[in-house]
């Protein structure tokens, strides 16, 4: 072995270049050929007779200055000014109008929050307590009563805010007890395996707008007289049961991925189940699942907005009651347009993250 | 593929029992793969099982460390008798030192970090003291070099070295191999087996189910030949391979000898 130098026999060549620059990156993928040809050409012509119109629409005939309701009626293109007008209704819906500097800083408190924790060097002990002090100094701005801050009943909580409230919370309380009930299922205890089958089953055998219903109606039926429990709560809780239940079947399927071996190893090694699949088996089995994960978090936070149904004031509902003044009617696409950027930023940045952490998390290894 | 260094055992098997097992039975469903085993494994020996596929080598020393649960006879390991208390089984499972025939690292951890785990949870050995074990073991099996890497970056042969120095890094009395070298290309296979026969040398305690011929003549102190879940015959490797007594033995070593 030890005289055979594979070095001395191997002289390198680099690879041949047949396509160069944008002209061969064109000529090799759109016309190679009579039918690419004809797509390509086919394509350019409906974005030539869809984009410029859309531009004109959008931008060059557009009306923007707030309150400009009667410009926007003689204007042919579109108007933004439904947005500008109402964006703090919009976005905040019943919140005092001179105390909504509380909900924005909370809602910037808590971007910086995920962003910080976006980042994997942040992922130490201590991010608990950073996450402890900013819920509560959230929950402190939004609710009052201390600090000489006006209380603000959870009644009036609306819009972004709520939005935020219900989704970022539903997913990181989903996502644990998701994981929680997939071991459940895969656990040799026959009580807890059926325990955590018959949930996954029956919330996986019902949409959500039923379970919101019974969340919002059906259970403070039973509470007993003079006891209420706060709407969002009840919403809240409603969408983490749905969504853990989903969660948990994608993680139950990444649990499969992971041979036999691995858990022999890691018994082997003396390690006892919570180690084991704390150390080994989950983080494998997450990271396998961060696809289709992602996907149900995506459609989880936009189901938030079904929370209409219920009469809560979240993002959807407060555009929807701009929409219904007299003022504002017929101006629905700019306003949901406006909402579906919104929206599709959260689930843009989500996707995307969710992109990143595998690169990340599978550097230098492969199977 | 056989390995033609010949040494003389050097540590003999002082009297004491490491393993016992007397009368173990095990059944998958209907089928009995282990019908009645007894075997006692002193300290400081080391038993080569060899056998045809399917006789239940593998199953007889998954029994020792409880990755397959036992429903007749007893085992005990070190003076600890195997049954459903977890207490002991973790105990017995830190002492007793497992090598897989596919390597079994875990893919996601570096390969110091393969090492330390179980020191760092198990044994709770601060992390630092834990990678100083790691090292030292990662350079006894040749292989420091590549501490940083994952398991996905290494041949199978040094896959399999990292394998046996996860097992050692937890200090263990006892070390099992089931077909340690059958995954691994040739010329893989001699690196491998030259960290076995180091091990033996030091006086390891070890069951090894292989078929590496030449590792059994030059380490072993006895050898078993196991079909249908049965040790048909037990002998030193000199006598078992030149003088085998049983029909099936014979019939066996002509296959794997060819
Ligand atoms: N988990 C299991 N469930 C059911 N049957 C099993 C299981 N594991 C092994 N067996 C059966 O038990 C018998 C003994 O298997 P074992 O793996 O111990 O054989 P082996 O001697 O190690 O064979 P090989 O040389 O192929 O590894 C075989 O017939 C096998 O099919
Ligand atoms: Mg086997």
């Amino acid at each position: 072995m030890e005289e055979y130098t594979p070095e001395a026999a191997y002289s390198p060549m680099k690879p041949p270049i047949t396509h160069t620059g944008v002209i061969g990156w064109i000529k090799k993928n759109l016309f190679n050929g009579y039918l690419n040809s004809l797509l390509t050409l086919g394509i350019l012509f409906v974005f030539y007779k869809i984009i410029p119109p859309f531009i004109r629409w959008a931008f060059l005939d557009s009306v923007w200055c707030p309150d400009c309701a009667g410009a926007c009626r003689k204007a042919a293109g579109a108007c933004w000014s439904v947005v500008t007008s109402n964006i703090r209704f919009i976005i905040f819906g019943f919140y005092p109008y001179s105390q909504q500097w509380r909900p924005l800083i909370a809602m910037l408190l808590l971007f910086g929050l995920i962003y910080y924790s976006s980042k994997r060097e942040n992922w130490r002990k201590s991010l608990i307590y950073i996450w402890a002090i900013g819920l509560f100094v959230m929950g402190t701005l939004m609710k009052g009563g201390i600090f000489g801050l006006v209380p603000v009943e959870s009644t009036k909580w609306g819009g972004l805010p709520l939005t935020l409230l219900l989704s970022v919370f539903g997913l990181t309380a989903a996502y644990p007890l998701g994981v929680i009930l997939a071991l459940g299922r895969r656990s040799k205890m026959p009580g807890i395996r059926w325990l955590s089958i018959i949930y996954i089953e029956l919330i996986r055998g019902v949409p959500l707008i039923s379970l919101l219903f019974m969340a919002s109606i059906i259970f403070p039926l039973f509470l007993p007289e003079g006891v209420t429990i706060n709407k969002i709560l009840r919403a809240q809780v409603a969408i983490i049961l749905f969504t853990a239940a989903y969660i948990a079947e994608v993680v139950r399927g990444g649990l499969q991925g992971i041979s036999k071996g691995q858990y022999e190893a890691a018994e082997s090694l003396g390690l006892n189940y919570v180690l084991t699949m704390r150390l080994v088996i989950l983080p494998q089995a997450l990271k396998i699942v961060i696809p289709p994960t992602v996907s149900i978090l995506i459609s989880a936070f936009k189901d938030t907005s079904l929370v209409v149904i219920i009469a809560l004031w979240d993002l959807m509902k407060t555009t929807q009651s701009v929409l219904s003044h007299p003022k504002w009617m017929g101006f629905s696409p700019e306003a949901y347009i406006f909402l579906a950027i919104l929206y599709f930023l959260g689930c843009f940045s989500m996707s995307n993250y969710s992109r990143k952490l595998e690169r990340e998390l599978s550097q230098g290894e492969q199977r | 593929m056989t390995n033609k260094t010949k040494q003389e055992p050097t540590a003999q098997p002082s009297s004491n029992a490491m393993i016992e097992i007397i009368d173990l039975h095990k059944w998958y469903g209907e089928l009995h793969v282990l019908q009645g085993i007894n075997l006692t494994v002193k300290r400081q020996e080391r038993i080569v099982i060899c056998g045809p596929s399917g006789s239940g080598k593998s199953t007889l020393i998954r029994c020792i460390n409880r990755l397959e649960e036992h429903q007749r006879g007893r085992i005990i390991v070190d003076g600890v008798e195997l049954t459903n208390n977890v207490k002991n089984i973790e105990k017995i499972r830190a002492e007793v030192g497992m090598v897989f025939q596919h390597f079994n690292l875990f893919p996601h951890l570096t390969i110091l970090d393969n090492l330390t785990l179980g020191p760092i949870w198990v044994r709770k050995i601060p992390r630092k003291k834990a990678e100083e074990t790691a090292m030292y073991y990662l350079e006894k099996v040749h292989i420091a070099d590549q501490a940083k890497k994952y398991p996905g970056q290494l041949s199978g042969g040094q896959q399999q070295r990292v394998a046996i120095a996860r097992s050692l890094c937890m200090n263990p009395k006892i070390m099992l191999f089931d077909e340690p070298t059958s995954a691994l290309d040739p010329e893989m296979i001699k690196e491998v087996l030259d960290v076995m026969v180091e091990l033996a040398r030091e006086g390891m305690t070890m069951i090894v189910v292989t078929h590496e011929m030449g590792f059994a003549k030059s380490v072993a102190h006895r050898v078993l030949f196991m079909d249908y879940g049965r040790i048909v015959e037990e002998n030193t490797p000199e006598e078992f391979f030149s003088n085998p007594r049983h029909e099936r033995t014979k019939l066996f070593l002509s296959q794997i000898l060819r």
